[in-house]
């Protein structure tokens, strides 16, 4: 393939005690496509996508993103380096309004006396960037922005989580089950949104367990299997029954996939 | 299944159907809400309301019962002097509930500030001003020993300050030999010492510089919990610390900010002890826990974490101060005092469970 890869990583070991969650994983993105990682559970999805978004340290390997070997020790360095998440449990604070939830970790201060001396926040920008984050996603009306996020429904609390990513994403966005907790509407505005956001030019990291959702969204399809990649596929000459039987390992992917990968 | 993936850029079989249903999606409810569940929700985003309307109703209700003789500056101003301290040490626990923990040792590191204070100017003749910056740090290194064990030891933070409350309190007699610094001494040789006990008129009414600083401290307090980043983590991480560590707050390094604070907090409590009882007392302030603990409580503030105003706690105290004095007043036992004290802390924390069902 003649484009680079933004976002790879080579032989990741991350074990914990003496289970190996990773186990010489590689993993690969290319600039504006969706790549679904799909796998059965305890396959190890979940520590591949924390060592790309900085919330695990992997104890082996490497993650280079655009040719540049970059070593994540905190969720905070792989957001400065331009690597949005959306976590499953969308990490979120309920008590915090949706303006303070979007900027947690980054506010935005005062200018002049006010935010250098008495680091007094900027809640109106803060809001307004909010707010037209919302509206620019078409994510919901917005009545009341500084309301807590406890007082909001699941599928919304999905679309707050989805525009934080998106409004500082600049390079990747990883999405962690982004319909699992949706019902069928709501699971197809989410799903709107994400090829929303690839149409920005964004290359989004898409887990799923839904199989139609996968088959609808991804450009490619990585599979996990045992900690490790196991073959990437391509949604339109597979299956949905092929992926499930590579997944389980039903069935052995042909070796020209793996060379492919 | 090859069909499945030949349309797949269009929606699913089964999801056709939905281009007849109700389009809004995730637009926020306006349906009208019953006067019960407006009640909840403004108590949900005005969490100090609840006592300051208990305040002002206890308030208003001893000044009916015993009339001029509560209903004074002199005896308003009074209720501010008993309460300062609890004020204090009640800002200090009210941080660190904030954050989801609870804070057993701070009247211990109160008490241990204040002998250093005394004991530093008294035993080694340091100027009574630098005493107090080693009060200060004593304070403060005792917070971040509670902070470190919470945070990187991952222990619960109910256990780690059971422990050094007890430790800090022993350390605190063995230090001071159980000896107390009597009152003339300090007037003669620091009354710096003394300096929140101080006071001055305005009218009837009689402030201690003591009461000046615990309103001042609650005021910045609330700015910076209210205004600041740092403010805002404190909040985040009572609410859901693996959230907000996800979110790129650096937990352990808030967390110990907070007890260390808190110590300091502590420590200017310790002198403003020594200005209330004039002495420094080894055994003074054994309560002080379980008091801020109650005006927290009182206060509003969730002892879940992230959740409550610290104006919530200034009022609880306050609460506490007029049923004391009033009670007094009006000459009945004093146990009775504790009595309604005790249900109004469970009343209030069943206030609090039924504010939160507003999340539901």
């Amino acid at each position: 393939m003649a484009i680079e890869p933004l976002l790879t990583a080579r032989g990741l070991v991350k074990r914990y005690g003496r289970v190996t969650a990773l186990d010489q994983a590689d993993f690969d993105l290319y600039p504006g496509e969706i790549l679904a990682v799909i796998g059965d559970n305890g396959a190890g999805k979940s520590s591949l996508i924390k060592a790309i978004s900085g919330a695990i340290t992997p104890d082996e390997g490497e993650i280079r993103l655009e040719g540049k070997v970059v070593n994540f020790k905190a969720p905070m360095e792989a957001r400065d380096a331009g690597i949005e998440t959306v976590y499953q449990n969308l990490a979120l604070s309920p008590a915090l309004s949706i303006a303070d939830n979007m900027f947690l970790g980054r506010e935005i201060r005062k200018p002049g006396i006010m935010g250098n001396w008495f680091r007094m926040l900027d809640r109106g920008a803060m809001e307004k960037r909010a707010r037209e984050k919302l509206t620019e996603l078409g994510l919901m009306t917005i009545q009341n922005i500084s309301q807590a996020v406890e007082t909001l429904s699941g599928g919304q609390r999905q679309g707050v989580a989805v525009a934080r990513a998106a409004a500082f994403g600049s390079k990747v966005v990883i999405m962690d089950e982004p319909t699992a907790a949706l019902g069928v509407k709501e699971s197809r505005r989410v799903l709107e949104l994400i090829l929303d956001v690839k149409r920005r030019g964004l290359p989004i990291v898409l887990i799923s367990h839904n199989m139609p959702h996968v088959f609808e969204v991804a450009d490619r399809i990585h599979i996990h299997r045992l900690g490790r990649r196991l073959t990437v596929i391509d949604p339109k000459e597979y299956t949905m029954s092929d992926a499930v039987a590579f997944m389980t390992g039903a069935k052995v992917p042909p070796e020209a996939a793996l060379a492919a990968a | 299944m090859t069909d499945a993936s030949a349309d797949a850029r269009r929606p699913q079989e089964f999801e056709k159907v939905l281009s007849a249903s109700d389009t809004s999606v995730a637009s926020f409810d306006t349906h009208t809400r019953s006067p019960i569940e407006k009640i909840q929700h403004f108590l949900h985003s005005n969490p100090a309301a609840v006592p300051l309307i208990v305040l002002v109703a206890s308030i208003a209700l001893f000044g009916v019962i015993i009339g001029g003789k509560f209903f004074s500056a002199f005896s308003m101003t009074l209720i501010l002097q008993q309460v300062a301290i609890t004020g204090i040490i009640g800002a200090a626990q009210t941080l660190v509930i904030l954050t989801a923990g609870i804070d057993l040792s701070v009247g211990a590191i109160m008490v241990l500030s204040s002998v250093v204070m005394g004991q530093f100017t008294f035993r080694y003749g340091l100027p009574p001003s630098l005493a107090i910056l080693c009060g200060f740090a004593v304070g403060a290194l005792c917070g971040w020993l509670n902070g470190v064990l919470v945070s990187y030891m991952k222990l619960p933070p109910f256990i780690v300050t059971l422990g050094t409350w007890q430790i800090v309190l022993a350390t605190n007699f063995l230090y001071s030999a159980n000896e107390t610094i009597r009152s003339q001494d300090i007037e003669a040789q620091a009354p710096i010492l003394k300096f929140f006990g101080e006071n001055f008129r305005l009218g009837n009414a009689v402030f201690t510089y003591g009461v000046v600083a615990m309103v001042l401290l609650v005021a910045v307090l609330w700015y910076i919990l209210n205004h600041t980043a740092w403010g805002r983590h404190v909040y985040a991480i009572g609410d859901d610390p693996e959230a907000a560590q996800l979110s790129g707050v650096r937990v352990n390094r808030v967390l110990i900010s907070v007890y260390v604070i808190s110590g300091l907090i502590c420590a200017l409590g310790g002198w403003m002890l020594i200005g209330r009882i004039g002495s420094v007392s080894p055994t003074a302030g054994q309560f002080a826990n379980i008091e801020s603990i109650t005006a927290v409580v009182i206060g509003g503030i969730s002892l879940f974490g992230g959740r409550g105003s610290i104006l919530g706690m200034l009022f609880g105290a306050l609460i506490v101060g007029v049923f004391q004095l009033g009670l007094r007043l009006i000459g009945t036992d004093p146990q009775w005092t504790y009595l309604l004290i005790g249900t109004l802390i469970i009343i209030a924390v069943a206030i609090d469970q039924w504010i939160r069902k507003v999340a539901g």
